[in-house]
């Protein structure tokens, strides 16, 4: 057997996975890993009946319906030429991740100002060019311009300074 | 038709409407509606005209802005956003042959052809009449053809409802670029992702693994940023930054008398291919755009000058996009259908506003469904009034880096998505699908069809769980001739994928979307 894209090999992969681990999720554990184990290891939710679907009917039939797509994905991938995965850009990914992530676990104890500071430099760095001055600048601008639009305008209820400094000089 | 414009009085009324409107502690009167119409306008122009952000990501960044606003106020300027970028979007593919917007793709061949002759200011302008005739005439058919749909809808039960949402996916899914298995799978990846959360009907916390924060299921804002945000930066990224930008003068705008003569027929054509494509389930502005230009192509008695800077090109195109734009609102505003990625946004405001959408709105709610359609057609008139004058204004925007567009628009995304609920969960959610999207993306798995999927996901359930308990757990009582309404739906999407999988036409369709990308 030879997988002659790529591309859709892995895609199938990922929707047979996906589609199995909603119907599992959904229905729980078989009996044979539950004996194995022990005990019961994933709870799944009551099935009920056409009439009266239960909460995991309509999921396990999507799960399987996933489980046929990704297979016949599969099956298209080692019969048909397809392409290969474009190459995978590590730095953006990762970077973009990151600040989005320092943003929102910094807002609360470090307030808007540096918290948006964070992000616009973490954000900066993922790109081609990074440039202290530059990026130092935007930080300033976008921390005035959130501030004035998000908090003073719109109102929204976050911080602006950081938990530790008891008053905090913008209001 | 003596109803219908009464109808659209009532919008017109609605629109201009004075409100007072509290702004961070000062009370003003302002006719509000009007203000938010025109925010959506140059907003719309405004992602229009910059390649790496387009409507998707745009609404779905301002959605937690427009919590707090009236459903009008809301949906008048969300949809301003998406006719809006389609005129932005051929600004940048006439004068520097970047199409800002996808469904401006066209616009570019013939479109720079005539800037580089000279002729830029013409083309303009042919663009902006033919959106803007365009633009007039589906608003009337939405008046026109919204109103008899409705009532057909609202005979619907739960078995019709259940076919219509397959249709409309299936419909979605074949229309769209790509492997066909692959985008339905996507539609039901994104049916399942839609079903985390409580259940409504039994209570049940559904694949939450124990986060509290998923109780609610996951936030609608947050996969739309993520899959399409969060994606679009990073294929941008991607690429090394070289947007060159020269500014030539625009020169005169006025078309001559020969360019006129030109171009009435392809607007026509345009606005009645566009109008009929942007009803159609999955349509809407990119396909309306090809189809057009296509057609004038074969049509035109100067089809020899087609890719030397054909006006036709320019006037066939723009008018269809522009209509398809607008005409995708009818299965959004009468059957509660989104027909693509920004109709299912749309979907999305209206329920953070409490409305179910269905064809009741129209009934419920008269004043925000013609509210709704006069603001489309005022907002077409201010965007042909603005744009042309403000073209200098686009093109200088056009010289800003990159590098200092993506970290804002990520700011402004996570503070979005942060103030949804208060929560950093949220914004971890959104990082995470701008991963699984850009996977996606680099696997050839459209993200549309799953956004589509993902708000349609509990309506279906909901459905389908009424319609097995109708018929008594028949599950053939969506084909049953005692449901004539519901075994059309099943037929046509039936027949619809077959059509698609047939040998010939797959490769027929592989080779247009080719053609066209």
């Amino acid at each position: 057997m030879k997988i002659k894209s790529q591309q859709d090999w892995w895609a199938g992969l990922m929707f047979v996975a996906l589609g199995l681990f909603f119907i599992v999720f959904a229905l729980g554990t078989p009996e044979f890993i539950n004996n194995i184990v022990g005990t019961k290891l994933i709870g799944g939710y009551q099935m009920g009946s056409s009439v009266r679907m239960g909460p995991a009917y309509f999921p396990v039939v999507l799960g399987g319906l996933l489980t046929l797509l990704g297979a016949l994905v599969l099956f298209d991938s080692i019969v048909e030429e397809g392409s290969e995965i474009a190459k995978f850009h590590l730095r953006p990914v990762l970077f973009l991740g990151l600040s989005s992530l320092a943003f929102a676990y910094l807002l609360k104890p470090l307030g808007l100002m540096l918290a948006s500071v964070a992000l616009v430099f973490i954000s900066a760095y993922g790109g081609h060019e990074f440039k202290w001055k530059e990026v130092a600048i935007m930080a300033v601008l976008l921390v005035i311009v959130s501030v004035l639009v998000f908090v003073k305008a719109l109102s929204l209820p976050f911080p602006i300074c950081p938990a530790f400094i008891e008053v905090c000089p913008i209001r | 038709m003596e109803g219908i414009l009464g109808n659209l009085l009532i919008g017109f009324i609605e629109v201009f409407k004075l409100q007072a409107v509290t702004f961070s502690g000062i009370t003003m009167t302002l006719p509000f509606n009007i203000i938010m119409c025109l925010i959506g306008c140059l907003l719309g122009t405004l992602i229009g005209v910059l390649p790496g952000i387009g409507p998707v990501a745009t609404i779905a960044m301002l959605l937690p802005v427009t919590f707090n606003l009236s459903p009008i106020a809301a949906l008048i300027m969300l949809a301003g956003i998406y006719y809006g970028a389609q005129y932005g979007g051929s600004t940048t593919a006439i004068l520097i042959n970047i199409p800002g917007e996808s469904s401006s793709v066209v616009t570019c061949l013939e479109g720079y052809q005539m800037a580089r002759q000279g002729r830029a200011g013409p083309a303009l302008a042919t663009a902006a009449i033919a959106s803007f005739f365009a633009g007039c005439v589906s608003t009337l058919v939405i008046a026109l053809f919204a109103p008899p749909l409705a009532e057909v809808a609202l005979k619907f039960g739960p078995a019709e409802y259940t076919s219509l949402m397959v249709l409309g996916l299936v419909a979605a899914t074949v229309l769209a670029s790509g492997s066909l298995i692959k985008a339905i799978a996507m539609v039901v990846l994104g049916l399942l992702l839609g079903l985390v959360g409580t259940d409504g009907n039994s209570g049940v916390l559904r694949f939450a693994f124990g986060i509290s924060e998923l109780a609610d299921g996951i936030g609608f804002v947050t996969v739309a940023m993520g899959m399409f945000g969060i994606c679009e930066i990073i294929a941008n990224l991607e690429q090394k930054e070289n947007r060159e930008v020269f500014t030539k003068s625009v020169g005169k705008l006025m078309p001559s008398k020969e360019d006129f003569k030109r171009m009435v027929a392809p607007i026509l054509r345009g606005t009645v291919l566009g109008s009929a494509l942007g009803i159609l389930p999955g349509g809407g502005a990119l396909l309306a755009s090809f189809a057009s230009y296509t057609l004038e192509k074969k049509v035109s008695k100067y089809s020899h000058e087609f890719g030397k800077g054909a006006i036709e090109g320019v006037a066939g195109p723009e008018s269809a996009n522009n209509a398809g734009a607008q005409t995708s609102f009818i299965p959004l505003l009468t059957l509660g259908i989104p027909s693509n990625a920004v109709m299912a946004l749309m979907i999305g405001a209206m329920m953070i506003q409490g409305i179910a959408p269905g064809p009741q709105v129209m009934t419920e709610r008269p004043q925000l469904f013609w509210g709704m359609i006069a603001s489309m057609w005022l907002g077409n008139l201010m965007l042909v009034i603005l744009n042309l004058p403000l073209i200098g204004m686009w093109i200088k925007l056009l010289t800003v880096p990159y590098r200092y567009l993506y970290p804002s628009i990520l700011l402004f995304m996570a503070i979005g998505v942060f103030s949804i609920s208060n929560q950093p969960f949220d914004c971890l959610l959104m990082a995470c699908f701008g991963l699984f999207g850009y996977v996606c993306v680099k696997l050839g798995c459209e993200p549309a069809p799953l956004i589509l999927g993902f708000i349609l996901g509990p309506l279906m359930e909901e459905n389908l769980r009424r319609a097995m308990l109708l018929s008594r757990g028949d599950p053939w009582v969506f084909i049953s001739p005692s449901k004539p309404i519901s075994m059309g739906f099943i037929i046509a999407s039936v027949l619809l994928l077959v059509i698609v999988a047939l040998p010939g036409l797959r490769k027929k369709r592989k080779e247009v979307f080719v053609e066209e990308t």
